[in-house]
């Protein structure tokens, strides 16, 4: 079998497309051999699944109270008992991967686009301009990325809508400063100054070999980012400066359940281990996607 | 090497000028009116216009900065909406607490997480090796607000073992100050652990493939003396700028640890910023942690001019 894919890997008809393919299917093996790496894929899988389909997974509303039931232990009607509102916690655990999942996915793509546009002018042009767009950046990394959004939170409020801004905010830098360090890896590379010296344009070059070369570790970044987003956004809604209630949030939840941990510890605790296992997850398929395109990458990224 | 320190000087100098006009402008990114923001909406105008002009905010803009520049270069950073007195005497006791925690937790995660790193790329792929990644793995993932509750409830609640909140400053009483700071400590420590366990990790097996390593084992020294002085001490060069983020990684912990731990310090102080719109307060501790954080990163600048001379000629 693995000789096989071996041999594959240089094929008798040497065309760019058959390469590809081969290069995605090496790829995909590589990251699938480990288990750990199809532990966070599952993760992921049952992340999307369980947003997409929450009306039909949660047994109750997550937003509206039943004083009937407040603060009930974990029983057959209720699996991970209600909060002090009466609401169902494992629904509510539901209803949170849907914002879970929009705050790791919109600001990341606000960001790698804003970010790689500008990484992409700072590296292969240069000059004052390139100066100015470094500065910044290094301005905007010298805030942890929480202080950021609690700066951009006083000044807009909370809710989704900001939280989204102030997280695309917040991941910019890092996507200017990684695709600036690949272009700039790039740029004097040989088949550069080839297809330079057969005349290709300068938006040729950028979008047929400097934009397709940077990118796999920028792929990463993006992963690793999703996680970065809920983590933000779990902080900020666990310090009250997020998601406004009663919206189910993982970190407001936390948040919630802190003062009644000892009638009932999972209302805090519960929320907390779905956090830490989405982020884990993405965290691991970041490592299995980076060992897979390129393994010289670790430790940069 | 005096060229390359004038060079990091003056990026540290630009850096901190872009990150003060932006502090500057946040209160001009409010949708709204900044003052009727700050003072509620049943201040009389007499106050609004007040306040206005004790902000400098009915001149124009690049006035406003340098005024609001040169105050702050003299230590004065305005007066608190919410404590009602100047914002550097609130900040002054607030600094040595974050600084205190921030320094424990920097020095057990450069220990604990150079020491596991280390035994777990010596013990490659060993039970002990998969167990530290694991642990590194999950230390990252970890929203540290979770871990501090979860201390609470089992360490602070159910075994009665520590406190479960505040603080006692080192000098008054050594060993209450010290029960109630392991769980705070630790649960800051915790992500800085795992990067640095996981940077260790791998940079001790990079090194571990090079010559000078066979070379030294071809030579028959011990492994003691392989593994430190050979292998750690060339390891460790990409790990010191790890070491040096990690600054930035705990400020960001100490907002969300001082606010469950009940820790007076800059982290709780600007959350409150936050939450009473304080803006002269919010702009003074989020300068400050930028300030701090810039200097980290110049530190370990200079530092990796120094382990590694081609840096300098950049």
């Amino acid at each position: 079998m693995k000789s096989r894919v071996k041999n594959s890997a240089i094929p008798a008809t040497f065309t760019e497309a058959t390469l590809r393919v081969n290069e995605f299917r090496r790829i995909t093996r590589v990251m699938f051999d480990r288990p750990v790496v199809v532990f966070g894929m599952i993760i992921i899988i049952i992340l999307i699944f369980t947003a997409i389909f929450a009306p039909f997974i949660a047994q109750y509303d997550p937003t509206v109270p039943n004083f009937k039931a407040v603060l009930a232990q974990p029983s057959s009607a209720h699996f991970l008992g209600t909060d002090q509102l009466g609401r169902d916690v494992l629904s509510r655990i539901i209803y949170g991967t849907q914002i879970s999942l929009l705050v790791a996915i919109i600001p990341v793509i606000i960001a790698a686009v804003l970010g790689m546009g500008l990484g992409l002018v700072a590296g292969y042009t240069g000059g004052w301009a390139g100066i100015i767009i470094m500065r910044f950046t290094d301005a905007f990394l010298a805030l942890p990325p929480l202080v950021l959004m609690l700066a951009i939170a006083a000044a807009l409020g909370g809710g989704l809508k900001n939280i989204l801004i102030s997280l695309s905010v917040v991941l910019i830098p890092t996507y200017i400063r990684l695709t600036r360090g690949q272009v700039l890896s790039i740029k004097f590379s040989d088949y550069i100054l080839g297809a330079r010296v057969i005349g290709a344009s300068n938006v040729r070059i950028i979008g047929r070999h400097v934009f397709p070369n940077s990118f796999p570790p920028l792929l990463v970044l993006i992963t690793i980012n999703m996680g970065l987003g809920i983590m933000a956004e779990a902080s900020l809604s666990f310090l009250g400066l997020g998601i406004s209630p009663p919206t189910p949030s993982w970190g407001a939840m936390v948040n919630d359940g802190y003062s009644y941990l000892l009638s009932n510890p999972l209302i805090s605790l519960a929320p907390g281990i779905s956090i830490l296992l989405v982020v884990l997850a993405l965290n691991l398929v970041g490592d299995g996607l980076r060992d897979a395109l390129d393994p010289r990458l670790r430790g940069i990224l | 090497m005096k060229g390359f320190i004038i060079r990091s000087l003056i990026s540290t100098l630009a850096v901190m000028l872009i990150v003060s006009v932006l502090i500057f402008l946040l209160i001009y990114i409010t949708p709204g009116d900044p003052v009727r923001i700050m003072l509620g909406m049943d201040a009389s105008p007499e106050q609004v216009a007040a306040l206005r002009s004790e902000l400098w905010l009915d001149r124009p803009l690049p006035v406003q900065y340098g005024h609001w520049l040169s105050n702050i270069l003299q230590g004065d950073f305005g007066r608190s909406l919410r404590y009602q007195e100047g914002v550097t005497s609130v900040i002054a006791t607030r600094v040595p607490v974050t600084g205190y925690i921030s320094l424990l937790s920097l020095i057990i995660s450069v220990f604990v997480g150079i020491l596991t790193g280390t035994i777990s790329a010596i013990r490659r792929g060993s039970a002990l090796d998969q167990f530290v990644s694991v642990m590194a793995n999950a230390g990252i993932a970890i929203p540290i607000f979770w871990l501090g509750i979860l201390g609470i409830y089992g360490l602070g609640l159910k075994l009665g073992w520590l406190p479960i909140q505040g603080f006692t400053p080192p000098t008054t009483d050594f060993w209450q100050s010290t029960r109630q700071l392991i769980m705070p400590v630790i649960c800051m420590a915790v992500p800085s652990i795992a990067i640095l366990s996981r940077q260790t990790r791998s940079s001790m097996l990079e090194v571990t493939r090079q010559d000078y390593i066979r070379t030294a084992w071809a030579k028959g020294l011990k492994e003691r003396v392989v593994v430190l002085k050979h292998g750690l001490k060339n390891a460790l060069i990409p790990v010191v700028t790890l070491v040096g983020l990690q600054v930035r990684t705990l400020i960001g912990g100490a907002v969300l640890v001082e606010t469950i731990f009940n820790i007076p310090g800059m982290g709780r102080l600007m959350v409150q910023a936050v939450l009473y719109k304080d803006f002269p307060l919010l702009q003074a501790v989020t300068l400050l942690m930028a300030l701090i954080v810039s200097l980290a990163n110049l530190l370990v600048d200079l530092s990796y001019g120094w382990l590694d001379p081609r840096v300098r000629y950049e």
